[in-house]
């Protein structure tokens, strides 16, 4: 289970999506959330202070998710933080693509708060995964 | 939104093939997805036809490219303004006053989520899409122009906040 006062990093250039994503977590009693609009933005919060999970969109200008996935996978540092993709990419070779790059999980848009949390809870092992 | 001259006449483009109408479907199916899923509001679909002409009235308006394996073509969605101040107001779960910068970003957004589920829907008929950014244009009864030699289909929506359109054109590429 992770830990209620974890630290997650959430990765749109979208605003309107880094706000549902923070109300989900947020409805889960996580509130330790800090936002980054890009891959290459994210990178660098990510070097600079530790993160407990990433939640990230695919499709990005300039660093996408899948590059900043690899990076962080690359990464010594890094490398164990748990991923989790959302995104509207629903194709199957994205999906394939990403867990081949290492997600953790991936979540295709429109996703409920319920379907979140459940995919959520995967990624930490809780027995309400769905 | 006022759509207006385009560089080829309604009768030069009536010329060219209607889109397929299993290419029409996963807009329509997409759609009515996207909007109940996150927004809580259950769009009800009316009958998709040619648009007849140039002109299209909307306050907030999201367009992106589909481009793929063999087809190519645009798809746009437009909003009056009580309608998306509703629509993103439900997303956000606070109340949006205001044809804002967020109105703007959740447009983009709700394009990105409709055009990536149709493009989903597509695949499993075969066909394959590259990845791509959409644009929003925000004023109330600003004008586009739609630059393409193919007829538009237009689909309306009726919701409790009013009507909203989608529009797509999407044809095969000849070999």
């Amino acid at each position: 289970m992770l830990d209620p006062n974890a630290k997650i990093l959430v990765v749109d250039d979208f605003s309107t999506m880094r706000r549902i994503v923070r109300n989900a977590l947020k409805s889960l009693n996580y509130n330790n959330v800090e936002e980054a609009e890009d891959g290459a933005s994210a990178l660098q919060k990510l070097r600079a202070e530790h993160f407990d999970l990433i939640v990230c969109d695919w499709n990005m200008p300039g660093m996408t998710g899948i590059e900043l996935l690899r990076a962080v996978r690359s990464d010594a540092a890094l490398k164990a933080t748990p991923f989790l993709m959302v995104t509207a990419e629903a194709k199957r070779e994205n999906i394939v693509e990403a867990i081949q790059a290492g997600v953790s999980n991936y979540i295709v848009k429109p996703f409920t708060p319920t379907t979140f949390g459940e995919k959520l809870h995967a990624i930490f092992g809780d027995t309400k995964a769905a | 939104m006022q759509q207006t001259a385009t560089p080829q006449s309604d009768a030069a483009r009536a010329q060219f093939p209607a889109m397929r109408a299993d290419f029409i479907n996963p807009f329509i199916t997409s759609t009515v997805r996207v909007i109940a899923t996150m927004a809580s509001i259950q769009p009800q679909p009316g009958r998709p036809r040619i648009k007849p002409d140039l002109r299209t009235y909307a306050d907030v308006t999201g367009i992106i490219g589909l481009l793929g394996e063999g087809v190519e073509g645009t798809m746009a969605i437009s909003f009056a303004e009580a309608c998306i101040l509703r629509v993103v107001s439900n997303m956000l779960g606070e109340e949006i006053t205001d044809l804002n910068n967020e109105i703007e970003d959740a447009v983009g957004e709700l394009t990105n989520m409709i055009s990536g589920a149709a493009r989903a829907e597509l695949e499993t008929k075969g066909y394959s899409f590259r990845m791509a950014i959409p644009s929003v244009i925000t004023r109330r009864g600003h004008s586009i122009a739609v630059i393409t030699r193919f007829p538009i289909v237009q689909i309306p929506f009726e919701t409790d906040y009013g009507p909203f359109y989608v529009e797509a054109c999407l044809h095969q590429i000849p070999k």
